[in-house]
């Protein structure tokens, strides 16, 4: 079938571009539109390493027809810090040795920011819900964890000043 | 965060020893980091294989569908090779694409590219091969029995045979003869990065490959041979890795062969990235084991000696398997002293795609049997598992299974009693055990104490006389130039540490020259736990001589600063011409190994460890979970404590992979739990609290003292886990994996038995 | 990824009645799709058939969940996510919310729809057997009008309901009167999460003086279908709770059930768990203090 033309908000900027409707999420944002941030591990939603955030919901973008995807808003791992100023979930990972190899780090990253949206003090079991989706072969999570708890305690001390 | 080294050395160094952050970790963290499949090159094809679907067989015919438009795509097989049809490793009989005979299922045959990507899975698809199928072996025991000849004479790829001491007179002293059988099944890397390259082939220029490796010589040295090209003719350039493992030392020159053919034949860059399913069907594996023990003990739990017989299963052809055995047999015998000991080992040929290196490589397998044994042979004997160890351990002046004598510093007594302190052992052994009678949910506790050698075995390291180097721009710049390559464990940030240390400069003042053949000495391939030791060392040599220079040649006085010292490096290069210097590999005095019978200083240095593994049993739904992990290891000198920590948690969860979850599922040779919904590794939600502690005894001959600690954390967890399990369990479980199935099965046996149902 | 998506059309007719027509017009062409956590995994495999797809993620009429007087009206097009977090049916259907966590991962739940999870009828399909055991009916609609019919009716045999090929799940209708029942679910997976069940029960039980008025149990992945194991239902109720016939409970449970081998369990595996899953469910259920 033929390319459609569509329009998604990415990371605040509005793109237009053709895509088939059945072309994957993921393939539009690193193929179509070059961000290359999100990474495919499966192709099956089970490693959470192409996580983004579709209108504000955490989603597995290798299971999202671009279709649905249009008129929406979707924000990647570019739409979240940069390398002249980190977010502090970035920082933490930094700071804390919560990327290893990185292959899942942009996902978990996203992962992590919409865990620390929707509960902005989350104990370490709800850490380990909120990224139950997001595989890591390299660093058996614990340091990921960590990151997050810095990561909340920064941004909570950051709210009340 | 808490890194235990409250038992180091105390040694102070500015940046060795601190958590200094990764070096290419801000590129992680955004996003902008490039793996190969975030790369595109002008004009650029993609590839696909077109593989075996049978394990063994000839090739009758092989038929193109008329519906797919050929014409579009570069077709390449065997006959487009133009140098010799196999990827150069060891023993060189690894073909590159298929010929007549097919040996495994997913053995490559044929190679397809096309611009659209989309449109080469139903290409493959169309490509008809017809074969003659010829019998096939699927199991150690069928290989074994010869019950039919898939390689060589005997289907027997490499054996050894390592002896110490008399072994048939002690049976006779024997006051017990503990036996016992020891399974551990494959397992696959599941990097969360699939394979991939891309190849770029011109006449004039040569052949250039870009990928995700861990090896950038290896890969140059087998695509020689297949390209028949001069060494300056080849370019191989490591790009952004996302995890290897081991399952990217050996495999990207066979991906890197397939994409450099299509390049040669298109006229095109090609980009090969496989997809999860095919990497995990297609790609090597963890040698699956046997080992066989037979343990003569006097009443005091003493070893006298004892047989190993151990087996591993290779897949269809050698590749790696001769080095893997090499390493579990000098690890058969664990960390205890054997008065006598005789190995046999072999590597046995199977019809399935060969197994290959994987973290750890051969140690595991060997030490799961040990460290197993050791808890059997302390039932038999009526003595407590930490107590037996302690009688047996190596200690300074002693011997290993190979003669090499253990050095001061070794205490495996201590790290023994401080695991058991911090883990509450004792108490908790006791405890469950008098709780679990009556209780749905067992509790258990269990013990693995285990070394593994640092760097190259014997003779290897002396053999590769690896070289480092390091230079300086006209700005002063200072780079680190090593073939060794980044794919997470930090080699990136830990050799500049060492550089930046040396030279007495800013950490931020020292960057790594890409793992690029063309610009980089060969360093060794990124393998052995050899990094931090090995490399580690020549980068410091290096870096001492540049300074060295510097301040002989009156560009610098100290103490100085870290522009000084850059404002001093430009002046060279400007007057000089340039700057460069390099540390070439000697070895260590007093190494001797020899590798016909096995005998001498069979690695530099050995890292050393006790693990604890706290588990529940739950006999409702036979899963066990582990509930708390004790790690300590001693490890010569912690040259970034966050990112050693990270190795460490890293590889015990996937030690707890290995020992509960994962399972490959053969069928006929072929995996076909191939999909990450049904090859199961842990979630955030499976891991317990994995407490990490590190002692140090500095290593003379390693950076700053350094000794290997990538693989080590791969040994402990298996071991420790399974006699935690036994423990609760009550019943001796052997193998690995082990699944809530096996569990079910011994338990419900075991209770059939006692209530004299079925017969023993 | 295996397919070649210029070989696919997606269509979104935007709104309920229009996608029903299409349907109608062309019954088995168009395949509808939600929130596509498995249809997109059989499309990237190379494995989906069906090349024409109707688009019902953005239907408003699928996805809302209703709070009547008497019951609980859940649209198709809810996702688990919306489910798990909605107040009442956390409260009042603790065993819909607990599946509702079962599934994937949080990314998952963004996305996975009930009716997807039961047209797809998978086995081991994890809100089946909650919604077994709370009288779940289920509507189904078409442009020829709609007709409700208990859910236990819906699954004809493996991977077959009743629908019609243009039939959509419109709704689930859960009633409100399991108010201070006891219930108990558990999940038997590969792993802790993101994990396909190899047996799966959910249960609840009306207790009062000390005996079983009624209980339902509901279970996943031990037959072609979800099973409802009425004959043990039969068999408790009136039970006394210090007094459960639970052999022969698992005696009719074992009898009920056909479980498999397959790629992640054997038959024994589920046979056996099973029973110490029901034996669990009874002793939990008959405790006092929930």
């Amino acid at each position: 079938m033929s390319c459609q033309r569509m329009t998604m908000t990415v990371n605040g900027d509005a793109c237009m571009f053709e895509a088939h409707p059945m072309e994957r999420l993921l393939d539009v944002l690193r193929e179509t539109l070059g961000l290359t941030g999100t990474k495919e591990g499966c192709g099956e939603g089970e490693c959470g390493a192409c996580s983004v955030l579709l209108n504000g919901e955490l989603v597995n973008s290798c299971l999202v027809p671009v279709a649905q995807a249009a008129n929406s808003q979707v924000v990647t791992i570019e739409g979240i810090g940069s390398p002249g100023k980190l977010d502090p979930v970035q920082e933490a990972f930094l700071h804390c040795g919560g990327s290893q190899c990185g292959m899942c780090t942009p996902g978990m990253i996203v992962a992590a920011k919409y865990l620390l949206m929707c509960n902005p003090k989350p104990s370490r079991e709800e850490i380990c819900e909120g990224l139950s989706g997001n595989l890591c072969r390299c660093t058996g999570y614990m340091r990921i964890f960590e990151a997050v708890e810095v990561a909340a305690q920064r941004e909570e001390g950051e709210a009340a000043t | 965060m808490k890194c235990d080294l409250s038992q180091g050395a105390g040694l102070q160094q500015r940046i060795v020893g601190t958590s200094s952050v990764r070096k290419e970790g801000v590129a992680k963290v955004c996003g902008t980091a490039r793996y190969i499949d975030d790369i595109t090159l002008p004009g650029m094809l993609f590839g696909a294989t077109v593989r075996s679907t049978i394990p063994r067989g000839r090739i009758t015919k092989i038929e193109f569908d008329p519906a797919i438009p050929w014409h579009e795509f570069a077709i390449v097989t065997a006959a487009d090779i133009p140098g010799s049809n196999c990827i150069a490793l060891i023993q060189n009989d690894w073909p590159c694409l298929a010929e007549k005979m097919v040996n495994h299922p997913e053995e490559p045959i044929l190679l397809l590219a096309h611009p659209d990507r989309h449109l080469l899975p139903q290409a493959v698809l169309g490509v008809h091969i017809e074969y003659e199928p010829l019998s096939s072996i699927h199991s150690i025991a069928e290989s074994e029995r010869k019950d039919a000849i898939v390689w060589g004479a005997d289907n027997v790829l490499k054996s050894y045979l390592m002896e110490k001491g008399d072994v048939d007179a002690i049976w006779a002293r024997a006051d017990y003869i503990v036996e016992g059988e020891y399974e551990t099944g494959a397992q696959e890397h599941l990097y969360i990065e699939n394979n991939g390259v891309i190849a770029e082939y011109s006449e004039d220029a040569g052949l250039t490959i870009w990928g995700s490796m861990q090896c950038p010589f290896y890969v140059h040295k087998s695509l020689v041979q297949l390209m028949a090209l001069p060494e300056g003719k080849v370019r191989v350039v490591q790009v952004e890795t996302g995890g290897a493992f081991g399952g990217k030392e050996d495999y990207p020159s066979m991906i890197a062969a397939h994409a450099a053919l299509l390049a040669r034949k298109s006229g095109h860059p090609v980009k090969i990235v496989y997809d999860r399913a095919e990497d995990m069907a297609a790609t090597t594996k963890r040698h699956p084991s046997r080992t066989r023990h037979r343990t003569a003990v006097t009443k005091d739990g003493l070893l006298l000696g004892g047989e190993i017989d151990l087996v591993l299963d290779g897949g269809a052809y050698s590749t790696l398997s001769s080095t893997v055995l090499s390493r579990a047999t000098i690890h058969a015998g664990g960390c205890y002293f054997w008065p006598s000991l005789r190995v046999r080992a072999r590597a046995l040929a199977t019809n399935t795609p060969p197994h290959g290196a994987f973290r750890g490589f051969g140690a595991p397998q060997s030490l799961f049997a040990i460290e197993r044994h050791m808890d059997r042979i302390a039932a038999a004997v009526g003595i407590g598992p930490e107590e037996l160890r302690r009688r047996n351990f190596l200690r300074p002046g002693l011997t290993t299974s190979t003669g090499q004598e253990i050095p001061a510093g070794v205490d495996l007594d201590h790290l023994l009693s401080r695991a058991l302190a911090i883990s509450g052992y004792s108490e908790k052994k006791q405890r469950f055990e008098q709780q679990n009678p009556g209780r749905a949910r067992k509790k258990g506790i269990g013990i693995a104490a285990f070394l593994h050698g640092a760097g190259f075995t014997g003779s290897g390291e002396r053999r590769m006389g690896s070289v480092a180097a390091m230079d300086a721009t006209s700005e002063g710049q200072v780079r680190v130039l090593v073939s060794s390559t980044e794919f997470g464990q930090g080699t990136n940030t830990i050799l500049c540490q060492i550089a930046a240390e040396a030279l007495g400069v800013d950490y931020d003042a020292v960057h790594m020259a890409p793992a690029d053949t063309s610009v980089v000495p060969n360093t060794g391939p990124t393998v052995a736990s050899r990094t931090a030791m090995v490399v580690g060392k020549l980068v410091e040599s290096a870096a001492v001589e540049m300074k060295r220079l510097l301040i002989e040649g009156d560009y610098l006085s100290e103490p100085y600063a870290t522009a000084d010292f850059q404002h001093a490096a430009a002046d060279y290069v400007k007057r000089e011409g340039g700057l460069c210097t390099e540390g070439r590999y000697e070895a260590p005095p007093n190494v001797h190994w020899d590798d016909e019978h096995y005998r001498g200083e069979a690695y530099g240095a050995y890292a050393w460890a006790v693990y604890v593994a706290e588990v529940t049993v739950d006999t409702i739904d036979y899963r066990v979970s582990v509930d708390d992990f004790v790690a300590v290891q001693e490890v010569g000198r912690v040259i970034n404590p966050v990112l050693a920590t990270g190795q460490v948690e890293g590889g015990i969860a996937q030690g707890i992979g290995y020992a509960l979850y994962e399972k490959v599922v053969w069928d006929k040779g072929r995996m076909c739990n191939n999909q990450m919904t049904n090859y199961i590794i842990a979630t955030s939600q499976d891991i317990p609290p994995i407490r990490v502690y590190f002692e140090e005894v500095p290593y003379r001959y390693g950076a700053f003292g350094a000794k290997g600690i990538g693989e080590l954390p791969m040994d402990g967890p298996a071991p420790s886990i399974l006699n935690a399990v036994s423990h609760a369990a009550g019943e001796d479980f052997c193998a690995i994996p082990l699944l809530p199935e096996d569990v079910m099965e011994k338990l419900v046996r075991a209770k059939a038995r006692a209530t004299e149902e079925i017969p023993a | 990824m295996r397919a070649c998506p210029e070989q696919y059309d997606l269509i979104s007719p935007g709104d309920l009645p229009s996608v029903l027509a299409l349907l109608a017009n062309d019954p088995g062409k168009w395949l509808p799709v939600a929130g596509g956590t498995e249809v997109m995994v059989m499309f990237s495999a190379g494995k989906l058939p069906q090349h024409n797809l109707v688009n019902l993620w953005s239907l408003p009429e699928l996805r809302q969940i209703r709070v009547l007087e008497d019951a609980v009206v859940i649209g198709g097009g809810c996702t688990f996510a919306q489910i798990r977090a909605h107040a009442v049916i956390a409260a009042e259907f603790p065993l819909l919310a607990q599946a509702a966590a079962w599934i994937g991962g949080i990314a998952n739940q963004n996305r996975a729809t009930i009716a997807g999870n039961l047209a797809n009828a998978s086995p081991a399909a994890d809100s089946p057997p909650a919604l077994l055991a709370c009288e779940a009916e289920i509507e189904l609609i078409s442009a020829r009008g709609s007709r409700r019919l208990h859910y236990s009716g819906c699954h004809l045999g493996y991977k077959r309901t009743i629908l019609a090929p243009d039939e959509l799940i419109y709704a689930l209708h859960l009633p409100r009167r399991f108010a201070g029942w006891r219930s108990y679910a558990r999940k038997i997976g590969t792993r802790n999460a993101q994990a396909i069940s190899k047996v799966c029960i959910a249960a609840q039980a009306k207790v009062t003086d000390g005996r079983i008025q009624a209980i339902r149990i509901g279970m996943g992945s031990i037959a072609p279908v979800p099973l409802q194991l009425s004959e043990v239902e039969d068999l408790l109720a009136g039970c006394s709770v210090d007094r459960l016939p639970v052999v022969e409970s698992r005696q009719l449970l074992n009898a009920a059930i056909t479980p498999i081998d397959d790629i992640r369990s054997t038959m024994e595996y589920r046979r056996h768990v099973a029973g110490n899953l029901l034996e669990e469910c009874l002793r939990t259920l008959s405790e006092a203090s929930q």
